[in-house]
């Protein structure tokens, strides 16, 4: 699984790096817009990590050159100006999904996975984790072929912690990408809390083999049994 | 008062005053001549008579005034060198008006072949009651014309010379900071108006100039405070991940976490408002008001539970609203969000949708909110530490915007209302 960082932030694009490669992804890196093209035109990823403002060019110009090379890599536009416009150019010239900074790692990885995911398993598009079976396209859980019902933020948040399976999301990580981009209010929290507890529950209730534990009370992290 | 009116009220007041003065004068004056001229008249009657008593003594018994208009009779007297002549004023009976009317009168003496003769000279006087009535009719007269002259001359001349003032007054009057051009006004004739003109364009340039200055500085602020905190947040992350840390530590890391979090928030809510200031959200369709509160009612549903409060949409009509899509969303989110955080638990929320108006109603504290600090920003109700205090002024803000009136109420409820202007 080859990804790419076009990223003119040293700081940020180790971070990015950091933790891509920590699932075992093959990671590349360009720092600019001259580098960054050249790699294109020569390899294929499964995802490019675009930063559209580069000191020498417009990202925005890398998705025209990869539409008219007639490739199909995944691109996520990872930009700090969280604009609308761009978001809406990026979206129509080929990009897969727009990710504004600052973001928290948890969200990369569920971003990255969402793309790899729909580039791998064309065919099937089921997720399984031990005996967990999830269907992304009608939301549906699975636990030995039997079916939980699970209320929607229940399902997202486990799709988000098996995003991120055996890694700590954070409360806040959790939190934001359940509640979306307006929360503001402590109740999220408590809020979220509940949500895991009855997840725990009907997991558990389910015999399933993957559990949510709490770290520290930072976060939470999912283990497979 | 206006400024034409008021210079006029001065201009009748001095002319009240200024005229009364003059009429005083003016009339002695006037009284002085008349008796002057009369006095006259009757010297000069006198010695006529006595010329003509020289030729004629029969004049001599004329003691009464009959058909004469003097009367002479002899004196005891034997000189006349105590005499002097006297003139006065005096009543007589007058045939024609068959009244008493004022007189002028002549007392003198005249020796003749060797006594002494009193005569008295008569004439008949203005009517000094008359003279005043008609002076003052006249006067009134001459006052009117000259407020009426004064009122038209400032209608038409100097409306005509004040109008460049006009029109400034007129445009700061309309001028808005965040919409408006600084004021430019076209030369006038006038240098005290040139200059007011100049010093209202440089006002208004400056103050637009530093208006628009400070809005990209806290944009490109908030631009620039994205990455280091991405960074920030996503090597606290990396390092939470590490499980190097005792749990002690990982708490304290989470805590700053948390506080890096908020900040992004804070930051992003002001981010928004800039961009809503700096109108950046320009595209505009038909938002369907009801399908729009669904989903968003639908999306808090879960948290609603979770307070255990009822959520209640109630559409009584059809709304449709033509405003950015984005900015619907957020307005009516966070409005809806607010009720639910503050609402009572175990109470009902209520939203609803009538033709002109959406309300949002929810029980919380049993007294109401400042409603004037209510929308300001950083303005927080609750000491809750995670609110940004942001979110009814951005709700406001992308009301104003869009021209709809976004009021507070509180009747054992508190309630939220969104209001359409009338013409759609």
């Amino acid at each position: 699984m080859k990804i790419l960082i076009i990223e003119d932030e040293p700081q940020m694009m180790e971070n990015m790096r950091h933790t891509l490669e920590r699932e075992q992804y093959m990671v590349e890196t360009a720092a600019d817009f001259a580098t960054a093209s050249t790699k294109i035109g020569v390899y294929e990823y499964d995802c490019i990590l675009l930063d559209i403002t580069l000191p020498d060019g417009n990202g925005l110009a890398l998705l025209k050159q990869l539409k008219e090379q007639g490739k199909d890599d995944g691109v996520i536009i990872v930009s700090a100006k969280d604009s609308l416009d761009d978001r809406i150019k990026g979206l129509n010239l080929g990009a897969d999904d727009y990710l504004p900074k600052p973001f928290h790692m948890a969200e990369l990885h569920a971003r990255v996975k969402a793309i790899v995911r729909r580039r791998t398993f064309d065919g099937n598009k089921l997720i399984e984790i031990g005996n967990v079976t999830i269907d992304p396209e009608s939301r549906n859980v699975y636990i030995d072929k039997k079916e939980i019902a699970l209320n929607r933020k229940e399902y997202d948040v486990l799709l988000y912690m098996i995003s991120n399976k055996t890694r700590l999301v954070t409360k806040t990580a959790l939190a934001e990408h359940v509640w979306g981009d307006h929360i503001d209010q402590a109740d999220s929290f408590d809020f979220i809390y509940s949500q895991i507890k009855n997840l725990r529950k009907k997991l558990s209730d389910a015999m399933a083999s993957i559990e949510i534990e709490a770290v520290y009370g930072v976060g939470y992290k999912l283990q497979v049994k | 008062m206006k400024l034409l009116n008021h210079t006029t009220k001065y201009f009748a007041l001095l002319l009240i005053v200024l005229i009364s003065v003059w009429a005083v004068i003016f009339y002695f004056a006037m009284i002085d001549e008349v008796y002057d001229s009369l006095d006259d008249g009757l010297e000069n009657q006198k010695q006529l008579i006595i010329r003509a008593v020289n030729d004629n003594p029969s004049l001599l018994q004329d003691a009464e005034f009959g058909v004469n208009n003097y009367t002479i009779k002899k004196t005891r007297v034997t000189t006349n060198a105590k005499f002097i002549d006297s003139y006065r004023d005096t009543l007589m009976y007058m045939q024609n008006e068959d009244e008493y009317e004022p007189i002028r009168m002549l007392e003198s003496t005249f020796l003749q072949d060797g006594n002494y003769y009193k005569i008295k000279l008569i004439t008949s006087m203005v009517e000094e009651d008359d003279q005043i009535e008609n002076l003052f009719t006249y006067l009134v007269g001459l006052y009117l014309v000259l407020i009426l002259s004064i009122v038209v001359l400032n209608n038409l001349v100097m409306k005509k010379v004040w109008k460049p003032f006009y029109t400034l007054i007129d445009r700061l009057k309309g001028f808005r900071i965040e919409k408006d051009d600084p004021i430019k006004s076209e030369q006038t004739a006038i240098d005290e108006f040139n200059l007011l003109n100049q010093s209202v364009e440089r006002l208004t340039e400056k103050s637009r100039d530093s208006y628009v200055a400070q809005k990209e500085f806290i944009e490109n602020a908030a631009h620039e405070l994205q990455t280091p905190l991405a960074i920030a947040i996503n090597k606290l992350e990396l390092l939470l991940e590490k499980n190097e840390l005792s749990g002690l530590q990982s708490q304290e890391v989470g805590g700053v976490l948390d506080n890096l979090t908020r900040l992004t928030r804070l930051n992003k809510s002001l981010l928004l408002l800039s961009k809503i200031d700096n109108r950046q959200y320009l595209e505009e369709e038909q938002v369907d008001f009801n399908r729009l509160i669904e989903n968003v009612a639908a999306d808090f549903l879960d948290f609603a539970t979770h307070r255990e409060i009822h959520l209640n949409v109630i559409s009584n009509a059809t709304v449709n609203y033509t405003m950015n899509t984005d900015l619907a969303v957020i307005m009516i989110t966070n409005l809806i969000k607010n009720a639910i955080v503050h609402g009572n638990e175990g109470k009902k929320v209520t939203i609803t949708i009538d033709t002109d108006q959406i309300s949002i109603n929810n029980f919380g504290q049993e007294k109401a909110i400042d409603g004037n600090s209510l929308f300001t920003r950083f303005k927080k109700v609750s000491t809750d530490s995670r609110s940004t205090g942001l979110g009814l002024a951005i709700s406001k803000a992308i009301a104003d915007k869009y021209q709809l009136q976004l009021k507070y109420a509180f009747t054992q409820q508190h309630n939220f209302m969104i209001i359409f202007p009338p013409s759609r």
